[in-house]
């Protein structure tokens, strides 16, 4: 490494970051103590720093005294002998293991109550269809909120900011005055878990957003988080099949139970039960999902260069419908999470490989669909005028093409000059809070300025 | 003055009980705590008191919680509990023995210097 010894803030929280990597590459050091040790390590970095030391020496200095990381592993390793089995044997020796799995239990059927509870007054989701679809996500990302507020221990503050939240939510988007066929509550309710996933987010990080170290394992945990989800949902999907059918052999028709009651508080309550199984079993997925990521980054680069090969070829690319526009959009945001998720289970320190190269393509070919969705849309509002719609597709794209042209920017000068990949990783995670506000944006200024 | 390993090893989680046992506290404290005690010239391998923290914490000596602090850092922070207690007042006696022994032996060997320097 060039021994510019710079005293900029930044690099050392790159030196930081790769320490910590190095850190939780022992099988015996788990996040948790990886997060003990590098409190240590800022601690000392900041009483040397106030000692006159500059922030290389300062890092140096701690981190020699921090110990060898090799003697230290092993002692961890002593103490927790269960550690290193812990991506085979389901059993984990964290002490809070069964107090943590209650508490998420008992949240899940708080979760399951709270969807059953308005049929008591007459409210049920055939009946009340857009009672529900207003509410649902309000009665279980809250809940795994307050299981973070617990289980992180964030005291009355975290507690006013969720139930503060959460009632202030739920009581701005029951009031409002929608109309009967509104294209605005549909859109303000597909935003609402998003904005209500954020608030999660808060509670997750444990220390209220504030680092983009945290923020970087929120990107992470919400990526786990989508495949434990699939894997809960598939098994709940075969039980119920099975129920049925089970049943329907003996010649008793349980649909209705299976459907009305089972389903909803399945889902609920699996809301807050993936929670508790991310961070429980973090070890398992994490090993599967960068594979994964890099299964799907080149077969969705693949489908996104053909598209567009296709779509010039056939001189379609200009008269795009309103169906492809969505289409395009949900296809943006699946690759944008990819991204998003590729970034965060990267090791920081690695040079350039190819997957990145590969991952630059994914980012440009994306860049160019958001430029072709972008034409389509100025298109029909020039021809048609603003809709609620059309606005938030315009908006959506506009914050798609910032985000993705700093990803292909970022990318570029690492894989081309060999600039810090941490770079990007602060695009990344400061770039976050766009997409909250954005979200929330829709959810509340869009039904005020589209009339409902 | 460099400790030898075996007495580190001894003496360390006494020292470290004894101090969680001054209040509720966290490693990097400790350490500065430890250093402050013994003049400097106790020098732990700072990363090695943590799987010490986390045996004594398995043994049932100590418990933890997760603090955020006022500079917005997260610290683990580690309290006796009564069974810690009682094993620190076990190992100070223990440690009075030893300490008044080797005072014993440390004065005799001083009169017997004087002894001879009056002798000779």
């Amino acid at each position: 490494m060039m021994s510019n010894s710079s005293n900029h803030p930044f690099e050392l929280e790159q030196r930081i970051a790769q320490w910590r990597e190095f850190v939780l590459r022992r099988a015996a050091i788990l996040e948790e103590d990886a997060d003990e040790l590098e409190s240590h390590l800022r601690d000392q970095i900041d009483a040397l720093l106030e000692r006159g030391l500059h922030a290389d020496e300062a890092f140096l200095v701690a981190t020699k005294r921090i110990g060898s990381l090799e003697a230290v592993s092993k002692e961890y390793a002593e103490v927790h002998a269960g550690r290193l089995w812990r991506n085979i044997v389901w059993g984990n020796d964290k002490p809070s293991w069964n107090t943590d799995f209650y508490l998420a239990l008992l949240l899940a059927c708080c979760a399951a109550v709270l969807f059953h509870l308005p049929k008591l007054f007459g409210f049920t989701p055939e009946t009340h269809e857009w009672v529900y679809a207003r509410n649902f996500t309000l009665f279980c990302l809250p809940m795994l909120g307050a299981y973070y507020v617990v289980k992180h221990q964030l005291g009355q503050r975290g507690w006013y900011w969720l139930v503060g939240a959460s009632l202030g939510i739920a009581t701005v988007i029951n009031l409002m005055p929608w109309q009967a066929e509104s294209a605005t509550q549909s859109l303000s309710l597909i935003h609402l878990p998003l904005l209500l996933w954020f608030l999660v987010g808060v509670l997750y990080t444990g220390n209220w957003w504030q680092t983009d170290g945290r923020r970087m394992d929120f990107v992470r945990y919400s990526g786990e988080y989508a495949i434990y989800f699939v894997l809960l949902a598939l098994g709940g999907m075969t039980l119920i099949v099975l129920t049925n059918g089970m049943f329907w052999l003996i010649g008793m028709n349980i649909e209705w139970f299976t459907h009305q009651w089972l389903l909803p508080s399945g889902v609920m309550g699996a809301v807050i039960i993936v929670g508790w199984l991310v961070e429980a079993k973090q070890g398992a997925v994490e090993n599967m999902a960068p594979v994964l990521a890099r299964i799907f980054t080149p077969l969705f680069t693949l489908l996104m260069l053909t598209f567009l090969v296709i779509m010039f070829v056939t001189g379609r690319s200009f008269d795009v419908e309103r169906e492809l526009l969505i289409g395009l959009d949900a296809l943006l945001i699946v690759v944008l999470g990819l991204v998003l998720y590729a970034v965060s289970s990267r090791e920081s320190n690695k040079a350039p490989s190819i997957f990145d190269r590969l991952q630059w393509l994914l980012i440009v070919s994306a860049l160019l669909v958001d430029v072709l969705a972008l034409v389509a849309i100025g298109g029909r509002i020039a021809d048609m005028g603003f809709t609620a719609n059309r606005t938030a597709a315009l908006g959506e794209n506009l914050i798609l093409l910032i985000s993705l042209s700093g990803y292909a920017w970022f990318y570029w000068q690492f894989i081309r000059d060999q600039r810090s990949f941490a770079l990007l990783e602060q695009w990344q995670t400061r770039f976050i809070p766009v997409y909250a506000i954005w979200a929330a944006i829709v959810v509340f200024l869009f039904p005020l300025v589209f009339g409902f | 003055m460099n400790l030898s390993k075996d007495l580190m090893a001894a003496s360390s989680t006494p020292i470290v009980l004894g101090v969680i046992a001054e209040g509720e506290t966290y490693g990097y404290e400790i350490v500065k705590r430890v250093e402050e005690l013994s003049g400097g010239a106790l020098q732990w391998t700072d990363g090695m008191l943590y799987p010490l923290l986390h045996r004594l914490e398995k043994q049932g000596y100590l418990t933890s919680r997760w603090l955020v602090g006022e500079s917005n850092r997260k610290r683990k922070y580690y309290a006796i509990t009564d069974e810690g207690t009682a094993t620190l007042n076990e190992q100070r006696q223990q440690w009075q023995v030893i300490n008044n022994a080797l005072n014993q032996i440390w004065r005799d060997i001083t009169r017997n210097d004087d002894h001879d320097v009056q002798f000779v």
